[in-house]
């Protein structure tokens, strides 16, 4: 029995990561939106790390907060320790890490989302998908509620007809204990969508009081705090706890071997492909035996709780060892488990099925997002939401999708590395991914793609002044030092001796100075008379376009060149075996990718240079013909 | 659009040699290697305009006289500006002024790219659009099997092992940088720059390799000189096995200068025959001789000839002179007849002498010993891989360069995702030979090394 509920523009399916952002931006665009989850409980939690942010991560939040989307402001207001990992490393690859508040964090975004103007939330597990003529439709929920709608997005993330393994036993489950999302899977497959299993895993979780603290090593937040938000004022933040390092031993690693038959990835009961990234400690005993060690990070849940979770030993070995073996850790000795780890398997799709507009490139308005896609984490799923709710709400409006491209972003390069690539584990984002990465920095994501957040509607007019500002500011300031001759004095030539650099003979431009890798813009400041008070974030901007001047420029050189392919749009309808001259596995790749421009299709591999030459001809030969 | 530049004349010894150079930075690549005779720069020329003037190398040294002609966009043959450096035609001196454009910033064009541009440019009609397909698809194929084939062989082995190593840097640096806090070995600075100055070693032993491929393979440059009647032409003969080969006229310089190929021992050598080298009023025997003082200028080896019979005229001492800085065998010819030659003064100058009977076909195996053995080279293993082409020696170039940048970088204290990114560059390039791509090759490698994960 089906009944009519309602319609709407957009249509979300799933609260999580990916969810949230893509309901707030379609929402805060005009379109009238419904988020759909299985349970309102479940809204934005963080079912694995209570954490937000690292490596590569931290640049998609910032990246996310400069378009407008919400992540970063809610990691600020609900953070409980924060560090900017790699410094020292050079600004490329700095990255902000923050322990979050789990449940806090869960209680925020749901408050946020409820307060969203245009945005219904609906508990419901939605069943089936309607798809007429090759376009969306609508939804249908478990309990035969029918939601009209012009697109719907898919953000299952882990709850795709999922299963947990815990030992000997599996049973069907969300993460969390939270109810799996059944039937939909049947759906897509109907509509022609490509699924396959992935499976991940998280570690147990203890109580506080049964670790001894005093004999693990402490891991102290930063006194500086950097928050994610461009918006956030950093002094309302504060480091309210710290972590802990502890080790397994060799005692701990024969108790896993011993046992390894017990676990469902070994007896073969698992059949997902879990990331590479985050392996089992099982893996990492069996794979790296040579290892005396592995570190575990104890990190707390949140304030107002005592579960602790146990980073670096995610496993699917039956609790009776994975108690037996945490035990052998010292300060471990008398460890409680409240939450046994567990490995999940669910459904996801194939990305290379999607444009980089995260639409599926045979169903008008149905998008992917998230974990759906193939991804793994918080910020990578936050990040496709926030692209997909966008691009949902530009089909909707009529308005240009919004596609960004490898130079502009980790966003972009996240998206193209998907839709192009594919993946063949659950994808997690990594400064290695992005060859533009010395301009990709995380202190520049607000000059990046703020302007873009503001085009689009989602950054305010107030906001984005203060950013026209700041870029002023920076320009103005690097012009007079690039034009400041700095004469040799006694002072300086003392300091650059004691700096452990070369003094002056003669003049040269202060800009020169700031160059050598021993000085930098703050230091010299004593010896620049004119120079105007500038606040930490500009200064900073400075000395990195001074010092990586070099470098970027050339990085600039790349991508204007890149850009240049990219501009050069691919019909999506071009059936390849009519291009002559391509070579046939050129021909079945593209033909099965359709790319969206040369750019892209120049990533593909086994494409080679010479099929990209002659899609440039063809292109041009069209284009003229067109034109005659 | 990069700045393309191939050799578009055929790839055989002619009369001349056209170096075209394409896009917007042709002028600037010309500026840095070409100085004209009256003083004036490229950038100041006009479009459909020449200049007579010199092609030098990084160190100012004169490669070859040429002819520059400038284009500018739109008008030239790809509507971009264009430069062409039209030279002596040999092919060494063809391919090393090419080489000199490939290093002052060209990329090497691809087959059929010029008519490419031009295309797209506008400067072809639709109608030879098909033709453009036709000639990339059958240089994309011809490439393609190229490629599969040098997977097999040694140069691509040793490639790769300069490959891997630099990948294995970029693997500890990406692991370092995206795993802050697993349990990785930290990079330490001065390891890492003792392995970047490994690798810029073989990058740089591989390179030299080309010279000596292009030795086996194309074979040694070789001129026959002496004054007249020392038994140049009677040496020719006897090496060639009295037939001549083959013969390849040469445009305009038919009267004196012969060329064949003859095999002597490992080693093939392209042997020109000179004019007697001699003072003279004749106008044109003197342009004989300054093509032979121009061929030997160009030579990779030159087998000067003296008579034993007469003393050391002022033409020996003449060729002697012009000779200092060659390849050398010098041989005393008539060794049947009573010596009137000044040995010592021939001994004090050449490293190699030795004496020969051409007449008698007597000696000449004394000459082959001493050719294979200045030019078999025990420092260049021939098993290891010798780069086969000018593709190969563009992609190892701009990686030695890249590699270069990486260790002055590190060596005056820059960050490592500076470095990263210029090694990033770098194992590019050889991947280009093989068709991977950088970052999935680092990430996959990360994985497979370390142990690292939540």
């Amino acid at each position: 029995m089906s009944f009519e509920m309602g319609k709407y523009d957009v249509i979300v399916v799933g609260g999580g990561h990916a969810g949230v952002e893509a309901s707030l931006a379609a929402a805060r665009l005009g379109c009238k939106t419904a988020m759909f989850t299985i349970s309102l409980d479940q809204i934005a939690n963080l079912p694995c790390n209570p954490s937000i942010g690292g490596t590569a991560k931290g640049h998609l939040v910032r990246e996310i907060d400069a378009l407008g989307g919400e992540m970063g402001r809610a990691a600020d207001a609900c953070l409980i320790q924060s560090r900017m990992l790699n410094r020292g490393k050079g600004p490329a690859v700095h990255s902000l890490r923050a322990q979050a508040d789990r449940v806090k964090y869960h209680n925020y975004m749901k408050r946020v989302c409820e307060l969203q103007e245009n945005l219904d939330i609906k508990q419901a597990e939605i069943k089936e998908i309607i798809v007429e003529n090759d376009v969306v439709k609508g939804v249908i929920t478990s309990l035969g509620a029918i939601y009209y709608a012009k697109t719907v997005i898919i953000s299952t993330g882990t709850y795709l007809r999922s299963t947990i393994h815990i030992g000997e036993s599996s049973y069907d489950s969300g993460p969390d204990a939270a109810l799996p999302a059944k039937g939909l899977d049947e759906c897509l497959k109907k509509h022609g969508i490509e699924l396959r299993r992935f499976k991940t895993g998280t570690p147990c979780r203890a109580h506080r009081r049964s670790i001894d603290f005093s004999v693990l090593e402490e891991q102290k937040g930063d006194d500086d705090i950097v928050p994610f938000s461009f918006e956030t004022d950093k002094s309302t933040i504060k480091n309210l706890v710290s972590c802990y390092t502890a080790y397994t031993n060799e005692e701990t690693h024969r108790i896993i071997k011993e046992n390894l038959h017990r676990s469902p990835m070994y007896s073969g009961r698992i059949e997902g492909i879990g990331p590479r990234y985050c392996p089992s400690i099982e893996d990492k005993v069996v794979r790296f035996a040579d290892k005396e060690r592995h570190q575990i990070f104890v990190e707390p849940m949140g304030l107002d709780t005592d579960e602790c979770y146990l980073q670096g030993i995610s496993t699917s070995l039956p609790e009776d060892v994975q108690i037996k073996f945490l035990r052998t850790v010292k300060g471990f000795e008398n460890i409680e488990i409240m939450r046994p780890a567990y490995a999940i398997e669910y459904e996801c799709c194939d990305p290379t099925q999607l444009r980089s507009t995260l639409e599926f490139k045979t169903i008008r308005g149905l998008f992917g997002a998230g974990q759906f896609n193939g991804t793994s984490g918080y910020e990578e799923a936050a990040a496709q939401g926030l692209v997909a709710g966008i691009n949902a709400a530009n089909l909707v409006l009529g308005r240009e999708m919004l596609i960004l491209d490898r130079a502009s972003s980790y966003i972009g390069t996240l998206i193209d590395d998907l839709v192009i690539k594919g993946c063949q584990d659950p994808y997690r984002m990594m400064t290695s991914r992005s060859e533009y990465r010395l301009i990709l920095r995380q202190d520049n994501a607000d000059q990046r793609l703020m302007p873009i957040g503001y085009k689009i509607g989602l950054v305010s007019e107030e906001r984005y002044n203060r950013l026209q500002q700041k870029i002023e500011e920076i320009e103005q300031e690097l012009k007079r030092v690039n034009r400041l001759n700095i004469a040799p004095s006694k002072e300086l030539n003392k300091f650059l001796i004691e700096k452990g650099t070369s003094p002056l003979s003669t003049g040269c431009k202060l800009s020169d100075l700031i160059r050598r890798p021993q000085l930098d813009y703050s230091t010299l400041s004593q010896f620049d008379v004119e120079r105007e008070e500038h606040s930490d974030e500009v200064c900073e901007q400075i000395n990195l376009r001074i010092k990586y001047d070099g470098y970027i420029k050339k990085q600039l050189d790349h991508i204007e060149y890149m850009r240049k392919f990219e501009s050069k749009l691919l019909p999506h309808d071009l059936d390849y075996t009519q291009i002559r001259g391509l070579r046939l596995e050129a021909i079945e790749k593209l033909n099965k990718l359709k790319p969206e421009n040369i750019g892209q299709a120049s990533r593909i591999s086994g494409v080679s240079p010479a099929d990209i030459s002659i899609l440039v001809v063809w292109l041009e030969q069209k284009g003229r013909q067109n034109a005659s | 659009m990069s700045t393309i530049a191939a050799i578009s004349t055929p790839n055989a010894v002619g009369g001349i040699s056209v170096i075209r150079i394409s896009g917007e930075n042709s002028i600037e690549i010309a500026e840095k290697i070409f100085r004209s005779t009256s003083g004036k720069k490229v950038a100041e020329m006009n479009g459909y305009t020449c200049a007579h003037g010199i092609v030098v190398d990084r160190d100012g040294s004169q490669i070859d006289e040429v002819i520059l002609s400038v284009f500018k966009s739109p008008k030239s043959y790809t509507g971009e500006d264009v430069v062409e450096i039209s030279c002596h035609g040999g092919i060494y001196i063809t391919k090393k002024i090419l080489r000199l454009v490939l290093e002052s910033g060209a990329s090497l064009a691809e087959a059929g790219e010029f008519t490419k541009r031009a295309f797209l440019n506008g400067k072809l009609s639709l109608t030879q659009a098909e033709a453009v397909i036709d000639l990339i698809s059958a240089s994309g194929q011809n490439e393609f099997k190229y490629a599969i084939a040098l997977k097999d062989g040694a140069i691509f082995r040793r490639i790769d092992k300069i490959k891997s190593r630099i990948i294995s840097v970029l693997v500890d640096l990406s692991a370092w940088a995206d795993f802050p806090e697993d349990d990785i070995p930290e990079v330490d600075p001065d390891n890492l720059l003792k392995t970047l100055k490994d690798i810029y070693h073989e990058l740089d032993e591989t390179n030299k390799t080309y010279d000596y491929g292009r030795i086996i393979r194309e074979g040694i440059n070789t001129v026959i000189a002496g004054k007249p009647n020392v038994g140049k032409s009677t040496l020719m003969n006897c090496l060639s096995g009295f037939e001549r080969s083959i013969v390849t006229d040469i445009a305009g310089t038919t009267r004196d200068i012969v060329e064949e190929t003859v095999q002597l021992g490992d080693i093939k050598l392209r042997l020109s025959d000179t004019a007697g080298i001699r003072n003279t009023d004749d106008i044109v025997e003197n342009i004989g001789v300054n093509l032979a003082f121009k061929r030997i200028y160009e030579a990779d080896l030159v087998l000067a000839l003296f008579d034993n019979s007469v003393e050391l005229t002022d033409e020996d001492l003449q060729l002697i002179k012009k000779l200092s800085d060659k390849k050398v065998v010098a041989i005393i010819n008539k060794s049947d007849e009573k010596s009137m030659i000044d040995r010592r003064v021939i001994d004090d100058n050449f490293k190699y002498v030795v004496e020969i009977s051409a007449k008698n076909n007597d000696g000449i195996d004394r000459l082959v010993d001493a050719v294979n053995k200045m030019f078999i080279r025990e420092d260049i293993d021939a098993e290891k891989g010798i780069i086969a082409n000018e593709r190969q020696k563009n992609c190892i170039v701009k990686a030695q360069s890249l590699v270069e940048q990486s260790i002055n970088a590190l060596e005056q204290g820059e960050l490592l995702d500076a470095i990263t990114v210029l090694l990033d560059e770098a194992a590019g390039y050889l991947l280009e030979l093989t068709g991977e791509k950088v970052s999935d090759t680092v990430i996959d490698e990360v994985f497979s090394k370390f142990c690292i994960g939540k």
